[in-house]
């Protein structure tokens, strides 16, 4: 029974990471129709980008919280910027281009981002240093679950609650939502598809920084190629949940983080990314819209 | 008069919407049908019904092609539909466009062609033979249509009114026994309208294939077609000769308004 | 003035990069020595490449958008150079020639070490070759198709390590296990829209490594299998050298022999089915084309060639492992489709030569290999997404015309 329920909380921390990350894929999808394959990298930017103003600050003899809130701040900053960069180069002058072009663009964006940190930092794991400071109060339980969880878990919590309000309340919100029902509609109405199409790009970047920082404190290490598994995974709970759904990207999350966890805790640890693709290639096949999602026949 | 295209209580749903409801249409053997019916009212629906795209909740879809046997087929897998002989065109212009004009047409060819991978390879004397069918019988088909001087530009560089004849071309390049097309004229100067009138009567006289046409214009529909069936909100709200259509009280009311009497 | 809101917009663009790059690009962390290193100079070279970039940049967009302008007025475009001289035979003789002279004397001149490298290229360009057919004339982007080549390479050295079986009788063996691969995973993945199939052929391609990484009762895991021998020759014993220049001419013939069945295939009816399948699926089916039946046969065709590219890798490194077939494996050879102009032989060929080659022969790019292919991908498809070999349609000869092509008048 101890056994089910560390499986089940540890479920839990992966899914909520898979969520942060998949919450960037599925706006950006439900906006342009494009799977953002860049989105991984920019997520692993934002680790690295923590890493290295966590570093610089603790050598200068700071220490404690205050180094986490900063260099989260900072990574979150950079990823936005980064995704906010790499609309504007690699999908906006494709926006008339047929399908499969800025996906291909999206691909190589993913590529040349992941040699870029390669060449410029190091091919090397690095050791990423615990910035979640340990909660006294969680003691008695870190059998079950540790303070860096904990924090994982609450964070993906509120944020999703922050962006599902920001998303129905603002005007920000508003005019993303016009955009992805209908975006001739939207740009008739006085919407700049172009501002909402940036905004969109930037909030799940941002998203994703949170997502790793918060990983990369969880797990301990990284290197320039975490953004390839972490992106697909996170691309497999947003197709699961029914991509361009929010409350989908979350229920995915879970789902694609208690499949694995049950899967390698019970089947066999060595399989463990096996469990993730095959949902996907399953999921894709057999449920194309996902467990929230309604099937639609084309329109002709 | 035999029928070629029966259709009997066709429903279509979708999710909530009902798009059709128990529409019933028959095209007879040499006949121009014209089925019209304002924005929404589901006749591209009907095509697709027709065709293959969708496979309609309820009721029956006949054909008997001239010199076959009656069979029924809803859901059929929409290429088996253009075997069986129904050729169609497209609301909104869904040519292959960067293939070139004869390439196009030579595309509707393929479902009467042979060859296959091993004949492509090594290209032997059968093959070449019905490679250079295709090309000759497309060609001819063009010069009907008359595209036989933009043979090698390509689709997407036609002027509009060309690229809806081609589409026609290209659909009669499937020896089809009924050619649906879906509002022909739509986007044509009075002119290139006046030249498809003449081109859709003369398919049907010269060819025998049977015309089933989804059309807005009302000159051409009233000119040309034998029957005229009139949808609105996926209901069949009447049918007729255009002179009966013309003078329907319910059409008029629920239609035409004062269009066609002005 | 104009030149000087230009010059206001690169350097903000500047100042920008230089801001953004400035984590990654000039601090680095060696978290064990507890030392920070500063890079200024990158930040500089940061500074005045994305200034004199952004100008280049900037023209290339103008430009493009000039030609769809001019296209969309319906002004009949050039034939582009590349095509006119392709077109000419007094130009394109000459050339064949000598490029089949240097093919021949290659060997004989270079080092067994070039006359590899020149073999990997050769490869690649029988990769492109394959996968041009999936992703340049059907249109289907698969992402996976290193699954095949790994099929390949693994029934080489599989069968020949249990049962002996010699590189000859394999080829052939990889090729069919390719195409039922082809049909086996291609499949499933027929109904879905063009961006799922791409990701689901992802996820197949990373099934398979996976599992040959993991079940190493069957595929000896990550460690690989060793000792996988050489092409045979009639049982004629061969230096290393020697043996390097019989693949190379072996990779030669087998690269002709491609072009000639993909160009066969290309202009056939099953060719012109995959095109119109790309350019419209609805609009293909309406005319009569079987989706499925059109699709597998591209997916399989495509996936031969990785096959047979499979067993001769296995034959040339003579040890292979799981690590040899991963994603970017894949995303390489669609970087040469995508450069070469998807659906053009001529531009796969280029394009596998420019991108196999200029790593190995420009000693300073060697590191950027991998960064040269992403990028390629994202600058093409912005401003060259046909490629820089043009695929120009084909004219038919029929009765109304001589023999030429061209109209005899009447
Ligand atoms: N694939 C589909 N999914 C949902 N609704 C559809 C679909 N195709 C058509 N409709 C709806 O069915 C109705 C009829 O459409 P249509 O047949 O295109 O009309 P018409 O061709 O007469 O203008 C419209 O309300 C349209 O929105
Ligand atoms: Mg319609």
């Amino acid at each position: 029974m101890d056994y089910f329920l560390e499986l089940l909380l540890g479920g839990l921390t992966r899914g909520s990471i898979y969520a942060l990350i998949a919450l960037g894929y599925t706006m950006v999808y439900g906006i342009i129709e494009l799977i953002n394959f860049a989105h991984g990298e920019i997520y692993m930017i934002g680790a690295f980008t923590a890493l290295i103003v966590a570093s610089v600050l603790t050598m200068n003899g700071m220490t404690g919280i205050s180094v986490l809130i900063l260099a989260s701040v900072v990574a979150v900053l950079y990823s936005a910027a980064y995704g906010f960069t790499v609309e504007k180069i690699a999908y906006k002058p494709l926006r008339q281009a047929p399908r499969l072009s800025p996906l291909i663009s999206a691909i190589g964006m993913s590529i040349f981002l992941q040699n870029y940190v390669l060449l410029a930092q190091t091919s090397d794991y690095l050791p990423f240093p615990n910035l979640i400071p340990v909660l006294p109060f969680m003691e008695p339980y870190s059998q079950l679950m540790g303070s860096t969880e904990l924090v994982i878990v609450l964070t993906t919590t509120v944020v999703t609650v922050i962006l599902t309000l920001f998303i129905k309340f603002t005007k920000i919100g508003k005019a993303m939502r016009a955009t992805a029902q209908d975006r001739s509609m939207a740009m008739l109405t006085g919407v700049n598809v172009n501002r909402v199409i940036s905004n969109t790009f930037i909030i799940g970047s941002a998203l994703a920084a949170i997502g790793g920082v918060l990983i990369a404190s969880h797990v301990g290490r990284i290197n320039f190629y975490i953004g390839f598994i972490a992106g697909i995974k996170a691309f497999t709970a947003a197709v699961l949940g029914g991509i361009g759904s929010i409350p989908g990207a979350v229920l995915g999350g879970l789902v694609l983080g208690w499949t694995e966890s049950f899967a390698t805790g019970y089947v066999s640890s060595d399989y463990e990314d096996v469990f993730a693709f095959c949902l996907l290639v399953l999921i894709l096949i057999f449920r194309p819209a996902g467990l929230l999602g309604r099937s639609t026949a084309q329109k002709v | 008069m035999d029928s070629v295209l029966e259709v009997n209580g066709t429903t279509m749903d979708f999710g909530g919407l009902r798009a059709l409801h128990a529409v019933d249409l028959q095209v007879r053997q040499g006949e121009i049908v014209a089925l019209i019916g304002p924005n929404g009212a589901g006749k591209t629906t009907f095509f697709n019904c027709v065709t293959g795209i969708y496979d309609p909740t309820e009721g029956d879809i006949f054909i008997s092609p001239p010199g076959g046997k009656r069979r029924r087929i809803n859901g059929i897998k929409i290429n088996r539909a253009a075997e069986l002989g129904m050729a169609r065109t497209f609301q909104n212009v869904r040519l292959f466009p960067n293939m070139t004009v004869l390439e196009n047409v030579m595309i509707g060819r393929h479902c009467r062609a042979k060859a296959g991978v091993l004949g492509a390879i090594f290209r032997g004397w059968d093959t070449r033979r019905e490679e250079q069918e295709i090309v000759d019988h497309s060609y001819e088909i063009l010069v009907k249509i008359g595209l036989a001087d933009q043979v090698d530009e390509l689709a997407k560089n036609l002027p509009y009114g060309a690229q809806r004849r081609l589409e026609i071309a290209r659909a009669m390049a499937t020896e089809p026994f009924l050619l649906l097309l879906d509002e022909p004229a739509a986007g044509m100067n009075p002119r290139e309208t006046e030249a498809l009138e003449e081109l859709i009567v003369q398919i049907r006289d010269e060819e025998k294939i049977s015309i089933l046409m989804i059309e807005h214009d009302m000159k051409i529909v009233m000119s040309i077609s034998d029957r005229i069936f009139v949808l609105d909100y996926g209901e069949k709200i009447a049918e007729g000769t255009p002179a009966e259509i013309r003078e329907n009280p319910v059409v008029i009311k629920a239609y035409l308004g004062e269009d066609v009497n002005a | 003035m104009k030149a000087l809101s230009e010059f206001k917009k690169a350097l903000i663009i500047s100042l920008w990069f230089m801001l953004l790059t400035f984590p990654i690009m000039v601090i680095r962390v060696n978290t064990i020595e507890k030392v920070v290193e500063w890079r200024w100079r990158n930040m500089a070279f940061i500074g005045i490449g994305s200034f004199l970039l952004s100008f280049v940049w900037r023209y290339l967009l103008g430009r493009k958008e000039k030609g769809r302008k001019l296209a969309e007025a319906g002004s009949v475009e050039a034939r582009p150079f590349s095509r006119r001289l392709l077109d000419e035979p007094r130009i394109y003789r000459p050339a064949l020639a000598a490029v089949t002279l240097f093919a021949v004397a290659f060997p004989f001149l270079f080092s067994s070490y070039q006359t590899n490298i020149m073999t990997t290229a050769l490869m690649y360009v029988m990769l492109g070759l394959g996968l041009n057919i999936v992703v340049g004339l059907a249109g289907l982007l698969d992402l996976g198709y290193v699954a095949f080549y790994a099929v390949g390479a693994y029934s080489y050295a599989l069968l020949n390590h249990h049962f002996g079986l010699g590189f000859w009788a394999i080829l052939p063996v990889g090729a069919l296990l390719g195409v039922l691969f082809g049909i086996l995973l291609g499949f499933p993945v027929l109904r879905l829209r063009g961006d799922y199939l791409a990701i689901v052929t992802l996820g197949f391609g990373e099934i398979i490594r996976l599992i040959l990484e993991n079940w190493n009762e069957f595929s000896f895991g990550p460690s690989g299998i060793a000792n996988i021998p050489r092409p045979g020759l009639f049982g004629i014993q061969m230096s290393l050298n020697e043996a390097t220049i019989y693949l190379y001419f072996l990779m030669i013939a087998l690269c002709l022999f491609t072009i000639f069945v993909v160009n066969r295939l290309q202009d056939s009816r099953i060719g012109r089915a995959w095109i119109a399948l790309r350019e419209d699926e609805v609009a293909c089916q309406a005319m009569g084309i079987d989706k499925t039946k059109t699709k597998l046969t591209a997916f399989a065709l495509g996936a031969t060639w990785a096959g047979m590219v499979g067993v001769i890798f296995a034959a040339k490194t003579t040890f292979i492992n799981p690590a040899s077939f991963t994603f970017l494996e894949s995303a390489m050879i669609l970087s040469i489709v995508v450069l070469g102009g998807m659906g053009s032989i001529i531009g796969v060929i280029l394009g596998a030569f420019i991108l196999i080659l200029t790593p190995e022969y420009l000693r300073a790019f060697s590191n950027y290999r991998m960064l040269l292919f992403g990028t390629t991908m994202v600058l093409m498809m912005v401003f060259r997404p046909q490629g820089i070999v043009t695929n120009v349609r084909r004219i038919y000869k029929f009765r109304a015309r001589g023999r030429d092509g061209e109209p005899s008048q009447a």
